[in-house]
């Protein structure tokens, strides 16, 4: 029997498929094209920091590339980046179903989200928007002249793909599991989908209405943000906030999934606290919606306000801190393997937890006096975003590489790749939080002197991350030619997804799939 | 039909209500409890929310308590402004 790659090759087949295989490789080619284009961004940025006067692009141009960067790399990028491949892919395998519960809708979030990709590069290609990817009013509504909402309207379209796929997940949770797949047996990274579904589903539309609220400002005059009518500019950080901080979640909350599923494979050790990682994944989609106002400590927000989001958002920290403490247990004792995907975990694990606790520095109120709108800023959410959620998702491709295509990559060549982008990473980042602390502001093209030394480290180490990226993507290209095939089960893994062949049939399961605990490590009958 | 028709007919009686409340300045909190009642008889009623799942009924429930998590916390913010 063909596998879902082979089953019929014509172009028609895969523009037409409601397979939610081939549309999570739809999204992989994607969202890897609109990396590629906010990775050049970064690198056009780093290059003007790599000297301390502004002489490489104009403070204009710097504006629209951090803002290109900051839009395309979270909404183009990071928002989708597990849930619509690694999740479209995997959440039916998992749960032992044929395909999700809305397989059409599933393809017109693709397009939706190519759509609103396409229509937000436009708004690039014809100038640009110079607002920051957070568009804070009334700059945005009132005196830019940059392409807000050309670019807004891209952004609204998107966010249209994340609502389809989160219902989606959602239905497919609750309806479509093999009869023997109760909630204590889903795999971790099935809960993590699920709870980030809920987020998509309940925060996405607060985005889409602040962002018509801009363009009615712009176009029309209401006056909405804008105080010279009679506005009020920080309710639009109120709203953006309220979607753009549990968004942070929508973008880990995956990437912890998937770090739950490597971790017992290359310990051959069952998951610990299994009931915990689960529970505090729901904890996380509920409580990351209290504490938006963590953002506007500095902006004129009341004290009253910041004391509450402040408190709160230490509360935040513990659910994560759950999972950070589980994980590590899960290791102890182990019989660990260092294999790429191993790799990539035990980075995700050590670069998320300073993320972590430096957002609490940030959630301090003196302390965010201090820092707000620094660079130690923009460290911390980097660690956050790329330290944490990158690795994740070059993790979970490189675990479940094998199963989408069928191929072994090269082993050596992948640990290379995890190393190189550990360092690269840290090299690029890490003087960031001194930037930042010494006192240097984000979002400017040129610095004084004494910072050049540190910048010059920063922009040296985005050298080696640039080739650590650069690297899994020719590699991966190489396999799908020359790779050796993989085989049902190349890492002897826990799961269902790894029961059926690799590539798997068009219809994942000939029978109804046995289900067996979770995370049986190590293999009964093999070890 | 029946109860379809006299929740049209009360949505009808609400709306010359609205009309009545502007005439005579009743308001903003009272438009919004005429408008919030409307609503609740649209959902009630012709979304047929009454005879769903408790499962639905508990979905559309959090929805409405996430939109008071938005506005609550907003205008804590905007109340407490000048106080401090
Ligand atoms: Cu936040």
């Amino acid at each position: 029997m063909k596998d879902y790659l082979y089953e019929d090759v014509s172009l028609k087949s895969w523009l037409l498929t409601t397979d939610h295989k081939r549309i999570g490789i739809l999204f992989l080619l994607t969202i890897t094209f609109f990396f590629i284009i906010g990775g050049v961004a970064a690198t056009l940025m780093r290059m003007e920091l790599a000297t301390a006067p502004g002489d490489l692009v104009s403070a204009d141009v710097y504006n629209r590339l951090f803002t290109l960067h900051g839009t395309v790399m979270v909404w183009l990028f990071l928002i989708p980046s597990i849930p619509a491949t690694l999740g479209n892919f995997l959440l039916p395998l998992m749960i032992g179903a044929k395909d999700l519960a809305f397989p059409r809708l599933n393809l017109l979030s693709w397009y939706v989200f190519l759509f609103g990709g396409l229509l937000t590069l436009w708004s690039i290609i014809i100038g640009g928007v110079d607002t920051g990817w957070t568009f804070y009013t009334p700059y945005s509504t009132t005196y830019t002249n940059s392409h807000v909402i050309m670019m807004a309207a891209g952004i609204f379209i998107v966010g249209f793909s994340s609502i389809f796929s989160g219902l989606n997940f959602i239905v497919t949770v609750h309806s479509l599991r093999a009869p023997e797949m109760t909630w204590t047996r889903l795999p971790l990274f099935v809960w993590t989908l699920y709870a980030t579904s809920l987020i998509m589903v309940l925060a996405t539309p607060i985005l889409s209405v602040t962002l018509v609220l801009i363009a009615a400002e712009r176009l029309f005059g209401v006056g909405i943000f804008d105080p010279a009518l009679g506005g009020d500019p920080l309710l639009f950080q109120h709203l953006f906030w309220f979607y753009s901080h549990p968004a942070v979640y929508i973008m880990i909350l995956p990437g912890m999934g998937v770090i739950s599923e490597i971790l017992p494979c290359f310990a051959r050790r069952p998951i610990f606290g299994y009931k915990f990682i689960a529970g505090s994944s729901l904890a996380i989609a509920v409580f990351g919606f209290l504490v938006w106002g963590h953002h506007m400590f500095a902006a004129g927000q009341s004290l009253y306000a910041g004391l509450v989001f402040s408190f709160l958002s230490f509360l935040v920290a513990v659910p994560s801190g759950i999972k950070v403490f589980s994980w590590t247990a899960t290791l102890y004792k182990g019989s660990i393997r260092f294999d790429t995907p191993m790799l990539y975990a035990l980075g995700f694990m050590g670069l998320f937890t300073i993320g972590g606790l430096t957002g609490l520095f940030l959630a301090t109120l003196a302390v965010d006096v201090h820092l707000t709108d620094t660079f130690f800023v923009v460290a911390h959410f980097h660690f956050i975003m790329v330290g944490g959620m990158l690795m994740a998702y070059l993790g979970g491709l490189h675990f479940w590489w094998p199963k989408m295509t069928g191929k072994l990559y090269p082993e050596t060549l992948g640990r290379i790749s995890a190393v190189l982008i550990f360092l690269g990473f840290n090299g690029t980042f890490l003087p960031q939080f001194i930037l930042g602390y010494l006192g240097m502001p984000r979002r400017y093209y040129a610095y004084p002197e004494q910072f050049e030394f540190l910048n010059v480290i920063s922009s040296a180490g985005a050298v080696l991350l640039a080739l650590g990226y650069a690297l899994p993507l020719a590699y991966f290209t190489w396999s799908l030619i020359k790779g050796r095939p993989a085989g049902a089960d190349p890492w002897n893994a826990a799961g269902l997804e790894w029961k059926v062949s690799s590539p798997p049939p068009h219809h994942n399961f000939e029978t109804i799939p046995v289900v067996e605990q979770p995370y049986r490590y190590p293999r009964p009958g093999h070890e | 039909m029946k109860t379809h028709l006299l929740v049209w007919l009360s949505l009808m009686l609400l709306l010359g209500l609205t009309v009545v409340a502007w005439q005579y300045h009743l308001g903003f909190l009272m438009a919004l409890a005429i408008a919030v009642t409307k609503a609740a008889l649209v959902i009630a009623f012709f979304m047929h929310l009454r005879k769903e799942s408790p499962l639905t009924k508990f979905v559309a429930g959090a929805v409405l308590f996430w939109l008071l998590i938005l506005f609550g916390f907003t205008l804590a913010d905007y109340f407490s402004r000048l106080g401090f």
